[in-house]
């Protein structure tokens, strides 16, 4: 990056200084395209993400009757989210901030191990960047002839291929913004209506807004994403530590580099030939050679570049490498090298964090009982006194059924030897207990009316809910209001 | 203004306005460009904005304001909007005013939708006098107990709502009225003193027996027509019960003589003028379910 220094020496009376540039033009970055291994694991992993977003929405699961069939589908107007066989109602949105917790831990665990491999392979911004160099690739051909190009005067071979190009990286990216709005309706239902005119509004408008962000920051923006936008960077060196793996030029081994002809030898130099292959493939366009920087997104692509140079000049690879910061300094000094430790305090911690949430959350998921019980109490007023001086709270009753069929289930309540209740709705008079109807697959609400005799004094009370056929049932405690 | 070379800053080479405080100068640098072309654009953003919408108020003798070439009105938007509710909730009327008020009751899905219609319809024409849920205020009944000055069952709070209590153009409004046993001097001081003492003994609260005594005569000859020998009220014509805990316009020794002395006859408005049948028939539903409905 261009650094601005302002001149604060100058003297008054002399010729004012130029206007100093405070806005650096971004500089325009070509990737080179690398061959090898890591650059493989790249197409890969671009494949399987790619494919996973695209086709997911497609995968169809049967779920009985006047539910959606669609496997992943995020359905707000039933309020509703299932992933496979797991169904998430909005009374259990837990799971979901369990899930972003296991995320976040993930996260913290592979930058603790392995740097940020997380930016370099999987990270949404990596891949449809890579897809969109490729297409580039394809219509205006390799670094230098990108270069070549680009400096050329305009003429239609220039224009074809630019044209070629932006039209392509719309076409995917409006596919990129299609895809996103079938996780959030029956897939072939918008898909069909899209054409048809008849996807809600909010359809065309999402898909318009993610075709806009993927072309913007795919095509346009690039690394300066991750340099100037993305947080990670800078929560990152907090997560990883001396033993972490991260892309590393060795220089203890590089060192001095120069430029070698086949006569010479190797004694007295270092194996670095600084061909400057690995700042010609780098999609962020720094030198590794200068150390760990902010703008390094551990792609390894440089790794697959100088080992290629390695094997033409006769040299061991792996000058660039993921490598720790303790083993460099090890090599430097001429102490042995030690381990790779994958067992840290950090990684072990978070290690033993992911497996406890996500046994909690398995557990919860496996014993997720199809009844629960969610109990509203009246606020205004918060009692009534009766005419005979009993007390009357009120409370809205909110039964879930899961299931997919209708059931019967008891209301009680507990805590409250001579309480009695009522339910709006049902044969008339009080009683300790009801029997109540509970539609299949959704939310009844009941209304109870809840009377306690002045001689009683009672602060809290408990209803339970009991499934008559299954046995099943949910209890909730909850305030009993007296004026006292 | 002096002569363009004393007015450029040394340091910077920029001119200045000239205007110097405290040997402080203010350089006359030029607008940052795209601040300008901001400028620019909201400019032609808000004529192009004129001529589509209302923009121009009516001044003297204009008439009316600018339409717009696009005609657009929020009124009518309104309008629009709330005429697709209205025909959205017809379907639903219908089916409530073809059902009796207990089928409603009795019904899960209408007695839902009365529940969730009538709260709405409560809390913007009932809740500024009964308080939101029905909780009531001095001299407002409350409407979440088991009180009922009138009627508590379901029809009898329907009639309540179409008819009002003590409206006066309406002739099938709950009526009665107290006289005002010291206003008009019916009545002496003493005599009402008495009565208080009475009435605050059917809830064991006197503190005089020589004043009960007195105070017995005269409640069966002026209150026991409405009130009942036993001060139990009489709901067939809104006389209140005297006996039990509960005092609409207070129970304290000094608000009792005043509701003897003025008499208190507050008004309910008769809903029809304002609501539809199918609109009073839910919320009749929903007070009925805020605590006390018999």
């Amino acid at each position: 990056m261009t650094r601005i220094t302002l001149d604060t020496s100058h003297k008054p009376g002399a010729s004012p200084p130029p206007h100093p540039d405070l806005y650096a033009k971004r500089r325009q970055i070509y990737p080179k395209l690398a061959h090898g291994k890591f650059r493989t694991v790249k197409w890969a992993v671009m494949a399987v993400t790619l494919a996973v977003y695209y086709i997911v929405p497609w995968i169809r699961w049967n779920r009985g009757p006047g539910i959606p069939n669609q496997a992943v589908l995020a359905d707000f107007e039933s309020e509703k989210l299932y992933f496979f066989f797991i169904e998430i109602w909005p009374q259990e949105a837990y799971y979901l901030a369990g899930l972003l917790i296991l995320a976040a831990l993930s996260l913290f665990l592979v930058t603790s191990l392995l740097g940020r491999v997380w930016c370099g392979y999987a990270c949404p911004q990596t891949v449809w960047t890579d897809l969109y160099v490729w297409v580039e690739r394809a219509f205006e051909g390799d670094r230098a002839a990108r270069m070549r190009l680009d400096h050329a005067p305009m003429s239609f071979n220039k224009l074809w291929r630019k044209a070629g190009k932006h039209i392509v990286w719309l076409v995917i990216a409006f596919w990129t913004g299609g895809a996103f709005v079938l996780y959030w309706h029956d897939a072939p239902t918008v898909a069909k209506g899209w054409f048809t005119g008849e996807a809600p509004l909010s359809a065309y408008w999402f898909a318009g807004i993610l075709t806009f962000t993927t072309y913007f920051l795919a095509g346009t923006m690039r690394e300066q994403v991750c340099t100037y936008m993305c947080p990670w960077p800078r929560i990152q060196a907090a997560l990883t530590d001396e033993h972490a793996l991260n892309v590393t030029y060795r220089y203890d081994r590089g060192e001095p580099r120069g430029p070698k002809r086949k006569s010479e030898g190797w004694e007295g130099r270092g194996d670095c030939v600084d061909c400057n292959q690995c700042v010609q493939v780098c999609p962020v366009g720094i030198d590794i050679r200068n150390g760990s920087q902010l703008e390094c997104i551990h792609c390894a692509l440089c790794i697959d570049a100088c080992d290629e140079m390695m094997l033409r000049v006769e040299r061991p690879t792996g000058l660039i490498a993921y490598d720790t910061d303790v083993a460099v300094a090890a090599r430097a000094k001429g102490v042995p090298v030690p381990k790779y430790r994958l067992i840290r305090s950090r990684t072990v911690l978070y290690a033993v964090l992911i497996a406890l949430i996500g046994s909690l959350m398995i557990f919860g998921l496996l014993t997720k009982s199809t009844l629960e019980m969610n109990v509203i109490k009246d606020r205004s007023p918060p009692f009534v006194r009766l005419s005979g001086g009993d007390i009357q709270n009120g409370y809205t009753l909110k039964l879930v059924n899961k299931s997919t069929e209708a059931r019967r289930m008891t209301i009680s309540i507990e805590g409250a030897p001579d309480a009695e209740m009522k339910i709006i709705g049902l044969e008339s008079g009080s009683r300790k207990q009801f029997e109540v109807p509970v539609a299949a697959y959704g939310v009844d609400r009941y209304r109870v009316l809840v009377v306690v005799p002045k001689t009683e004094d009672i602060q809290q009370i408990t209803f339970r809910v009991t499934d008559n056929a299954t046995g099943e049932s949910d209890s909730n405690r909850v305030a009993f209001r007296s004026g006292n | 203004m002096s002569s363009e070379k004393d007015n450029v800053d040394p340091h910077s080479g920029v001119e200045t306005t000239g205007h110097s405080w405290d040997g402080i100068q203010e350089l006359n640098n030029p607008l940052p460009r795209w601040w300008l072309y901001v400028w620019y654009i909201t400019i032609v953003i808000s004529i192009v904005y004129m001529v589509l919408m209302p923009a121009i108020p009516a001044l003297p003798g204009m008439g009316t304001n600018t339409t717009g070439l696009r005609n657009q009105s929020d009124r009518d938007n309104v309008a629009i909007e709330m005429g697709k509710l209205d025909a959205a909730r017809q379907v639903k009327a219908e089916d409530l005013l073809k059902a009796s008020l207990q089928d409603i009751e009795q019904d899960r899905d209408l007695q839902q939708f009365s529940l969730a219609m009538g709260e709405s319809l409560f809390e913007s024409n009932c809740a500024t006098c009964h308080g939101t849920g029905g909780r009531g205020a001095k001299g407002y009944p409350v409407l979440a107990d088991d009180i009922w000055l009138w009627d508590g069952t379901l029809s009898g709070i329907e009639t309540t709502l179409h008819h009002g209590i003590r409206h006066t153009s309406d002739e099938l409004t709950r009526n009665s009225a107290m006289p005002r046993f010291g206003r008009d001097k019916l009545l002496s001081s003493a005599e009402i003193d008495d009565l208080v003492q009475y009435v605050l003994n059917f809830s064991g609260r006197s503190d005089s027996q020589a004043a009960v005594q007195r105070g017995q005569s005269l409640f069966a000859s002026q209150c026991a027509v409405c009130h009942g020998d036993g001060g139990k009220g009489n709901r067939t014509i809104g006389a209140p019960n005297l006996t039990d805990e509960d005092w609409l316009y207070g129970g304290e020794e000094a608000d009792i003589y005043t509701t003897i002395f003025n008499a208190r006859n507050s008004h309910m408005p008769a809903w029809t003028d304002r609501l539809d049948d199918a609109s009073i028939k839910a919320l009749a539903v929903y007070v009925h379910s805020l605590g006390g409905g018999e």
